[in-house]
Order: C-alpha cells, then sequence, then structure tokens
C-alpha cells in the first residue's frame, strides 16, 4: 500500500466535506451527477424492489405450506409468481452490485474521478425509477400472470392482466442497464489511473468489465423480443402465435439469448465481490489471478452460446440440443476454476472471519452446489427428467441468491465503512450472516428433492406426498426473512450510532481504502499512480503485526 | 429398515425402462457432484482452521509456479465433464428415436386438460392407459398455449406445442398409477392439469381397449370426417377435380411444385389440411380451401389416422 | 451529448481522454443498435426460410422506386454529415450549418416518403392484423412479410427521426457556438449515429424491396 501515492491529509479546523455532507438538500441527490451517491440513490431504489419480491416469495411460501390451495386463488398465487420473478430478476439482482457497487467502487478502484459519463448515469437511474414505475403500476392495476420468462402464445394471446405494462417496464429498465454498462466499459477503458494497466485491476473491475459486456450485448435483444410481444398482444399480428403463422420456439431463442447472459450478469459481479473479500481476509494475492480474471472473460463469451440448454424438451433438434449442452459443460469450467483459485488462496493465509468473509465463503459453498447441480441441467437425458420441476428452482437460487445477494451482502459489509464513514456491529453482523446461510439451505435444499420426485414448477397445489419437504421450505424461508430483516435494521442503524470509521479499517489494499471514509466529492485530490500489482498483501507480515501487538498488550 | 426403503421407493418411484438408466446417470452426477463439494469444503475448512489469523502454521510462501495446478484443475474437470456429457447425450438421442413396433396413443392438450385417444377408438381425458413392457409413442400436440407432458415415474417430458406435433416414447416396466403432471405454464389451472398414467398387463390392456365406450376406431371415425367435411369430394379416383390421391401417400416423400420432396407425415398432413397452400403437390394446382378453425386437433389427428390406414388394409392400425 | 464539449469536463484529466470516451462510448451504443436490430433480422430469416415463395410475391408488392429513391436520399445524406464533420474540425461554422441543415430535409424527405409507402400498404389493406387481406394462395406468409416490414422500417424510420433530431441540436449549438471547432467530438459522435442509421436501410432495402421476381 505504500506504493500508492497516498495525498496529505488535509488538517483543516472543520472538516473537509464529504461526498455525503457537500449537499444535504433532497435537490442535492436528485441532481446529483456524482456516482457515489448514483449508487446510494440505486441502492435505496433495489432495497424497495427487493422487500417487495420478498413479500411476494413469502406469501408463495405461506401458500405452498399444504398442499390445497387455501390461502389464495390460482390466478392470485400465479401472479405473486410472476411478480417475484420480474421484480427480483430485473429491478434487483440485474441492478444489485453492478450498479450499486460498481457506481460506487469503479472509479475510486481505478482511480478517476467520476464515470465517463457522468449525467448519463443519473439518468440511467431515472430511467431504471421510469421503468420501476411501470412495473409497479403493472402490479398495482392487477398483475400479470405470465411468469418472468413470458412464454408465448401465452404471454402474447391468452395471458390475464397488463402483460405490456409489465413489458414495457421491463424494456425501459432495459436501457436504464444499457447505459449502465455502456458507461462502465467507456470508464474502464480510458479513466484508469497512470499505470493502472489491465492486470493491476482489482478482480471486481474485471467482474464489472465482463458483466458491462453482457449488459450491452443481450439487453437490446430483449428489448426487440419484447416489442415484438407487445405487438402480437396489442394488434393481434402473427409473429410467435402458431394460429396467426408465427413460431412459438423463436420467442424462446430470442428470450434465452438475452436471458441466459443475463444469468451471468446476476453472478459475475457477486464473484468479483468474493475476490475482494477473499484476498483481503486471508491476507494473501488471489491466487492465479490471471486464471480468474479470464474465467470471467470466457463466461461471458461462452455465456453467449449455451441459451439452447433451456430448450432440451422444447422440440428443438436433438443436434442442436448436442451443442448446447456440451458448451454448457465448457461453461462451468471457468466457473470450477474461479472456486478451485478462491480455494487455493486461503492456504497459508492469515485469515480472519469477519462478517465480508462470513458472507464469501458462504457464496463459495453455496455457489458451489448451484453450479455442480448445474451439471445435471447440462446433462441432456438428465434435463429431461429435472428441467421446470423444482430442481431448478433450487440450481438457480443457490447461484442467484446463495451467489449473489450472499455476494452482495458482503461486498456492502465490507464496503460499508466507507460507504457510510460508519462500522456497523459486527457480532450482530456475524449472527445474521448465520442466520441467512443456514435459513438459505433449510428453504432450498428441500426443492432439490422436490424436483427429483418430479414436483413441476409454479405449482399452486401439488399432490400430499410433496408436502413433509415444502413445510421444510417454508420453514427455511421464514428464518431467511429474519436474516434478510436484521442487515437491514442494524445497518440503518448504524448509520447514526455506528462507530466512525476509519480510512482503512479492514487493512486492505486497493485505491479506494487509501482516501477518507467516506471519501470527498471528487475523490482523488490528485490522480494517483499505480506502480504495484493488486492485492499486495503479505500474511506472513500480518502475522508479526499480530504478535507484536499481541506483546505490546501483553 | 424394510419399511422406510418401502416409503424411499414411493416417493421416487421407477416405472418405465429409462427410468433405471436415468437413475444411473444421475447417480453418476451425484457422485461426481459430491466429490468436488467435498473436497472444497473440506479444503475451506482445513485451511479456515489451519490458517486462522495467529494461528502458528508455517506461512513460508512456496516459490512454484501455479500453472501446473492449473492445467490440473481445468483438464481434469474438462475430461470428467466430456465423459458425463457423452454419457447423457447418448441416452438422450435414444429417447429421440422411437422404435417403429410402437403402440401410439394421441394426446391433446388445451387448457387445463389432456384429451387421449387410443387407437382403437377408446379416449380417456386426463388418464392413459399403456401396457406393460411395449414400447408406448405419445403424439402430441396442443390446441392453445405450450404445455408439457411429464410423468416423473418414467422420467419422460416433452414439450406439447400448438401447430405441431411432438412426440416421446417409453417402455412400461411397472404395474401400478402413477402422476401426471403438466410441467410447462400453461395458465390459471396449470396445477390442476394433472392426471394419472396406469401401467396395465398388456393382456388386461387388450380387454381395457375393448370396453368402454369403444364405438369406433380412430381410423373409422376420420373416415367418416372423410366423407361428411367433403375432403372425399376431391381427394377421390371419381373426382371432377383433380387432387391428389392419397392412398398409400403416410410417410412417403411427395414431390412438390417448388421441385423440392417432402416426406409425408402427420406434420405435413396438418399442415395440407390447415394450410393447403404452404406445400403444393407437383402437378396440381393450388385449389383447396383451408380447413382452419373448421376441425379441431383431435378431429384432425383422426383424419390423419384415417389416411394413415390407407397406406394398409383400412382395419389393420396398431 | 454536451459534456463532450470542450471545456473539459471535471472527470477527465486531457482532452484527448474526454474525446476517445466520446467516440468507443458512441461505438459501444451502436453494437447495442446492432443487437437491437439483429433480432428482427433472425426472426427475418427464419420466416423467410419458412416462406420463400409468400416473401417473394410480397416483396412485389412493395413500392420499388420510392425505396430506391429513399435509398439514395440517406446515402446523400451522409455524405453531407461526412463533409459536415470534417469542416466542423476546421471551425467552418456556416458551411457545417448549411449541410446538416441538407442532411436534416433529406432526412425529412425520406420519413415523408415512406409515410407515403406506408399509406399506400395501409389503403391496399397489407398493414398485418384483423383488416389484413390478400388475394393469393401465400395469404400467411406475406402478412408475415408485412409484420416484418413494417416492424424494421418502422423502427428504421423511428431511428432517421432521433437521428436528425440530434443533427438539428448539432447545427444549433454549432450556429451559437464561439468556437465552432470546438464542438467538432460531438459532431463526429452524431454522424457515426447517422452513418450507422444509413447503414441499416442499406440491409433492408434489399431485403424487403428487391427480392422478388419482378417481371
Amino acid at each position: 500500500m505504500s506504493s500508492f501515492v497516498l495525498q496529505a491529509a488535509p488538517q483543516a479546523e472543520t472538516p473537509e466535506p464529504d461526498y455525503l455532507t457537500e449537499g444535504r438538500t433532497v435537490g442535492s441527490w436528485l441532481f446529483t451527477t456524482d456516482h457515489k451517491r448514483v449508487g446510494i440513490l440505486y441502492m435505496l431504489t433495489i432495497t424497495l424492489f427487493f422487500v417487495i419480491g420478498g413479500m411476494a416469495a413469502t406469501l408463495m411460501r405461506i401458500e405452498l405450506a399444504t398442499p390445497a390451495g387455501d390461502l389464495m386463488s390460482s390466478p392470485a398465487y400465479n401472479k405473486l409468481f410472476t411478480i417475484h420473478g420480474v421484480i427480483m430478476v430485473w429491478f434487483f439482482l440485474i441492478p444489485s452490485i453492478p450498479n450499486v457497487l460498481g457506481n460506487f467502487l469503479i472509479p475510486l478502484m481505478i482511480g478517476a474521478r467520476d464515470v465517463a459519463f457522468p449525467r448519463l448515469n443519473i439518468a440511467s437511474w431515472y430511467i431504471f425509477v421510469f421503468g420501476g414505475t411501470f412495473a409497479l403500476y403493472a402490479i398495482l392495476s392487477g398483475g400479470v400472470d405470465t411468469g418472468w420468462t413470458f412464454y408465448t402464445p401465452y404471454s402474447s394471446t391468452y395471458a390475464n392482466g397488463h402483460v405490456i405494462a409489465m413489458a414495457v417496464g421491463i424494456l425501459i429498465g432495459g436501457f436504464s442497464s444499457i447505459a449502465t454498462g455502456l458507461n462502465f466499459i467507456v470508464t474502464i477503458h480510458k479513466m484508469r489511473a497512470p499505470g493502472m494497466t489491465w492486470f493491476r485491476l482489482p478482480l471486481f473491475i474485471w467482474a464489472m468489465y465482463t458483466t458491462s459486456l453482457i449488459l450491452v450485448l443481450a439487453t437490446p435483444v430483449l428489448a426487440i423480443t419484447l416489442i415484438l410481444v407487445c405487438l402480437e398482444r396489442a394488434f393481434g399480428v402473427g409473429i410467435f402465435d402458431p394460429t396467426l403463422g408465427g413460431d412459438p420456439l423463436l420467442f424462446q431463442h430470442l428470450f434465452w439469448f438475452y436471458s441466459h447472459p443475463a444469468v451471468y450478469i446476476m453472478i459475475l459481479p457477486g464473484m468479483g465481490v468474493v475476490s475482494e473479500l477473499i484476498a483481503c481476509f486471508a491476507r494473501k494475492r488471489i491466487f492465479g489471478y490471471r486464471f480468474v480474471a479470464f474465467a470471467s472473460v470466457a463466461i461471458a463469451v461462452f455465456g453467449f452460446l449455451v441459451w439452447g440448454h433451456h430448450m432440451f424438451v422444447s422440440s428443438q433438434s436433438v443436434y442442436a440440443g448436442m451443442i448446447f449442452s456440451i458448451l454448457s459443460f465448457l461453461v462451468s469450467i471457468p466457473s470450477a476454476i474461479k472456486v478451485f483459485n478462491w480455494t487455493a488462496t486461503l492456504y497459508k493465509g492469515s485469515i480472519r472471519f469477519d462478517t465480508p468473509m462470513m458472507y464469501a465463503l458462504g457464496f463459495i459453498g453455496l455457489f458451489t452446489v448451484g453450479g455442480l447441480t448445474g451439471l445435471f441441467l447440462a446433462s441432456l437425458a438428465m434435463d429431461v427428467h429435472l428441467t421446470d420441476t423444482y430442481f431448478i428452482i433450487a440450481h438457480f437460487h443457490y447461484i442467484m441468491v446463495g451467489g449473489m445477494v450472499m455476494a452482495y451482502l458482503g461486498g456492502l459489509h465490507f464496503w460499508w465503512p466507507k460507504m457510510s464513514g460508519r462500522r456497523y456491529p459486527e457480532v450482530l453482523a456475524r449472527l445474521s450472516a448465520l442466520i441467512i446461510f443456514l435459513g438459505f439451505n433449510l428453504t432450498f435444499f428441500p426443492q432439490f428433492v422436490l424436483g427429483v420426485m418430479g414436483m413441476p414448477r409454479r405449482y399452486h397445489t401439488y399432490p400430499e406426498e410433496f408436502q413433509l419437504l415444502n413445510v421444510l421450505s417454508s420453514a427455511g424461508a421464514s428464518i431467511l426473512a429474519v436474516g434478510y430483516v436484521l442487515p437491514l435494521c442494524y445497518l440503518l442503524w448504524s448509520l447514526r450510532h455506528g462507530k466512525r470509521a476509519e480510512p482503512n479499517p479492514w487493512g486492505a489494499t486497493g485505491l479506494e481504502w487509501t482516501m477518507p471514509s467516506p471519501p470527498p466529492r471528487d475523490n482523488f485530490a490528485s490522480i494517483p499512480r499505480v506502480t504495484e500489482v493488486p492485492y499486495a498483501y503479505n500474511a506472513q507480515a500480518a502475522e508479526t503485526e499480530i504478535r507484536s501487538e499481541e506483546a505490546i498488550h501483553v | 429398515m424394510n419399511v422406510s426403503l418401502t416409503g424411499m421407493w414411493q416417493l421416487f418411484p421407477s416405472a418405465s425402462e429409462w427410468a433405471p438408466r436415468m437413475d444411473i446417470l444421475f447417480m453418476g452426477l451425484l457422485g461426481v457432484s459430491l466429490l468436488v463439494a467435498f473436497a472444497v469444503a473440506v479444503c475451506i475448512v482445513v485451511f479456515g482452521i489451519r490458517y486462522r489469523r495467529g494461528s502458528s502454521a508455517n506461512r513460508t510462501p512456496g516459490d512454484g509456479s501455479t500453472m501446473p495446478i492449473e492445467i490440473v484443475w481445468t483438464t481434469v474437470p474438462l475430461a470428467i465433464f466430456v465423459a458425463l456429457f457423452v454419457w447423457a447425450a447418448v441416452l438422450y438421442f435414444k429417447m429421440a428415436r422411437p422404435p417403429g413396433d410402437s403402440v401410439e396413443v394421441h394426446v391433446v392438450a388445451k387448457q387445463w386438460m389432456w384429451k387421449i385417444q387410443h387407437p382403437g377408438g377408446r379416449r380417456e381425458i386426463n388418464e392413459l392407459h399403456v401396457p406393460m413392457g411395449r414400447p408406448v409413442v405419445l403424439v402430441m400436440i396442443s390446441q392453445d398455449v405450450i404445455h408439457s407432458f411429464y410423468v416423473p415415474a418414467f422420467r419422460v417430458k416433452q414439450d406439447v406445442l400448438p401447430g405441431r406435433y411432438t412426440r416421446q416414447w417409453f417402455i412400461p416396466s411397472r404395474i401400478g398409477s402413477y402422476h401426471l403432471f403438466c410441467a410447462e405454464y400453461c395458465g390459471t389451472d396449470h396445477s390442476r392439469m394433472i392426471g394419472t398414467v396406469t401401467v396395465m398387463h398388456p393382456a388386461e390392456y387388450a380387454r381395457w381397449q375393448e370396453t368402454g365406450d369403444v364405438g369406433t376406431s380412430m381410423a373409422a371415425v376420420g373416415r367418416g370426417l372423410f366423407m361428411s367435411r367433403g375432403c372425399s369430394g376431391c381427394h377421390s379416383s371419381r373426382s371432377a377435380i383433380a387432387a391428389p390421391l392419397l392412398d398409400g401417400i403416410y410417410g412417403k416423400p411427395v414431390a412438390l411444385s417448388d421441385g423440392g420432396t417432402v416426406i409425408a407425415d402427420e406434420g405435413y398432413i396438418r399442415d395440407s389440411i390447415l394450410l393447403p397452400n404452404k406445400h403444393i403437390t407437383a402437378g396440381y394446382s393450388p385449389v383447396m380451401p383451408t380447413f382452419q378453425g373448421q376441425l379441431g386437433e383431435e378431429e384432425i389427428t383422426q383424419l390423419i389416422a384415417y389416411i394413415r390406414s390407407l397406406t394398409f388394409k383400412p382395419e389393420t392400425s396398431p | 451529448m454536451s459534456e463532450h464539449a470542450t471545456p473539459l469536463a471535471h472527470q477527465f484529466e486531457e482532452p484527448v481522454q474526454q474525446q476517445e470516451a466520446a467516440t468507443l462510448g458512441m461505438w459501444i451504443f451502436l453494437a447495442t443498435e446492432v443487437l437491437l436490430f439483429g433480432g428482427l433480422f433472425l426472426a427475418y430469416i427464419i420466416y423467410r426460410e419458412q416462406a420463400p415463395l409468400a416473401f417473394s410475391e410480397a416483396s412485389g408488392k412493395t413500392m420499388l422506386v420510392p425505396g430506391t429513391i429513399n435509398t439514395a436520399i440517406l446515402l446523400l445524406s451522409s455524405y453531407f454529415v461526412a463533409n459536415a464533420v470534417h469542416l466542423t474540425a476546421l471551425g467552418r461554422r456556416r458551411e457545417v450549418v448549411l449541410l446538416l441543415l441538407e442532411a436534416i430535409l433529406l432526412a425529412m424527405a425520406f420519413l415523408i416518403i415512406k409515410g407515403f409507402e406506408y399509406h399506400h400498404k395501409i389503403e391496399e389493406g397489407l398493414f398485418p392484423g384483423a383488416n389484413f387481406h390478400f388475394a393469393g394462395t401465400q395469404a400467411r406468409g406475406v402478412q408475415m412479410f408485412f409484420v416484418l416490414y413494417f416492424a424494421m422500417t418502422g423502427l428504421h424510420a423511428l431511428h432517421v427521426a432521433v437521428g436528425a433530431t440530434i443533427l438539428g441540436v448539432c447545427a444549433v449549438k454549432i450556429l451559437f457556438s464561439r468556437y465552432p471547432a470546438r464542438l467538432a467530438t460531438m459532431v463526429d459522435v452524431s454522424g457515426l449515429y447517422w452513418h450507422f442509421v444509413d447503414l441499416v436501410w442499406v440491409f433492408l432495402f434489399p431485403l424487403f424491396y428487391l427480392i422478388s421476381h419482378r417481371s
């Protein structure tokens, strides 16, 4: 860290205003172009959407505690899982790490004063809110019962509710994703500080770069697909409905051409965060830095070539199925490489189990389960039995909730002192990390078994032999809910009552830790010059430091 | 012990010849997964304890290159994954190719029920009776949205699409009743689009086919439609209008006016009834009217069964 | 777009960085546009493969002369814009504004001709949906052709309108700027967008107008 050029701390009487205090009016937030404030605005918005999506999930789990449909009607249940899927995918997961942590951290980590296009950045938040408003309107005015996948001809001809409003909301939200992705790519290309070469970038930046590539290249395809669904629904022109001369499989191809890469939008950023956390709390340089970096690129590229593995029983050609299957196995290799490298990073480290590290280790475990169960689904014959059952549900929740949400919470705790200038209560935080881990597994592990038994997804009622496992899952969901409410409470509490944070509470490397917490408006008084590889940690030195501290205390 | 095994058996019934093969594949995948997950978990726990901050473990960095181990943990999983891929793909291929001598059952899916027609003429709703030990092919089509015909005990699932026929096949291997689910979300009562598949002794199945409301075979019903809907007015040697004769056409290549050929399978015949101008037989003019909206999917399958029966002697359908 | 203008925005260190960022941003944006149209091109390929005769027959129903004129119009407008980009860097305000105005007029002519074509198609009953009618054996395929025709040329026309607006903003800014040469990056990037819009049409024109066996 000594190799970073640190600006001399100004010794003024009154502290320099930081990005939080440099303007205190609502207007100063709504018209901000500061990437850090945009990140905070996104954090508030997606937390709201997380609560909405989470409440939908809670109601579903309560309903599924019994085999009969005794709490709500089928249409209500169908609308709930649609709300849950749409809100969680497009209005929480996709913007979660990229738009909150990415916005806040990318300029800090690469040594820039802001993103390349700050006004586009705040515009993307407004676009996102606008799209979200459409989605909320669709929900409040009666909901939509298509499922988040909008399969045609159901969505375009038969579905109930405001499909068009919902699709337009997602479409608008998509433009916000494109704006953000574009901004990040240009920022990472053009705004790096002198000496910040590609292989000196933190792995979080590599993850954000590859995520942005996917955002920019996949989202337009979703846009055009949703436009076509709207056209078919509004005007009865045949594009996907076979009775009107269309082909319903074309929709699935277009949708998954977007949505499979989108799955990687929902995991690559998490991998980036975990790389930062593991290195910091093991006090070691990431094992195989270049392999981990290139694995992100490989995932982004291969991710575009595997969409057909969602269609093994859709009647697509068996030869196409074979190609998509082998490519799906291949795309799992870079993910496996990452898991192995993280694990190897722990070897001969000096490991501390602070809250962010607990989330990171939880991530590795849950992501490994999610990834390995993905192999079952990539296997052609096995997928015939398991697709569209609860096995799929469990699999992608292990990736998206066990992976992305764990990483998001880990990252939030790690950078919370930087973002808020306050420390959170450590004991409570570790406890809630543990509750989330246990609650998560109790919720979703039984669903693997349900899937193998053959319980189809999106079932409002189900045969009685599935009840035991469903009750377990619902019980787990209630624990998980407690685990999610806790951080919400104590993080809010810490804003006022938390201990003030030093510039670098974790003793971490990286440019963001060289500035005060919270950082000033323009980040760097003078742009730093980078002369060293990232993660210049030294486990032995860390141990020696502890010994000497102990010696003093004794 | 015995009780719990029976309990397990009821939770994961296995009733087709696919099921044991699929289950071995599942065990293979599970074995690989457990091995990897266990290895990762052990490493994390051991490293976590041994190298916790303040422990006295040796932390002298190794001096070797990371390249060899990176290559090992890239190539070894790759080899295992390719093997798994081949294993699963071979089985998938077998599942995609029905044998010739199968019992053919027609399935029409609609919101929210399964309508089943047996070749002998017996019909059922949300129930399917099949003989044990004989290959059964389901020829399926949807009247509205996409559905998916899923029998967990058989380990088979196939989407049922509007506008085109899809097939799946299996050999039932155990007497009993099993769940039938719709696995592709299809609207309000998706979770009630369920039914029962009953596997019977072949002899019992033969008896079953004879009982109930077995009036006429599918082909015979189709013959009636062929007359009453006016098909026979043109597709007949006595007709004044030049229309192709349909005897023996099923399964044969048909020359088209644009120079191509197409095999006269179910999809082709269905297209020809609903979209007569999609494929024009060489030497004929496109004068046939469309029957879109006038014939239901079940009637179309009956007509196809009739046209198919013209290949052989009329009363012998399998 | 205005943050590309000098003086240097606070987040940049030097003008070259600012200019390169703007240009790279536009190229990435154009990549998203390619994929937006890409979905429609894929649909076109699939449905034309399914009904080649119908597409050929339907293509005969498009209006070749207005289509050709429109192609020429867009190519000419791109030429004007290219010149404008070149001259902005030299600070020649009057010529640049004139060239941009000419390009905008051409864009409007394009839209008017397009509107005339649409009107004609709708009168003929070729707009897909409930009122579609086509006397012939290939009505279904013809309808699909016109679904794609209206979707793709409509989306393109929207881009023409947006592009003309962007050129208009450039013209106004240059007109009132003290140092027009400082706006070179803005005009450069807007020009890129305009050339893209032009290029899309170069693909649409043959796919819709030139695939019939006109005798």
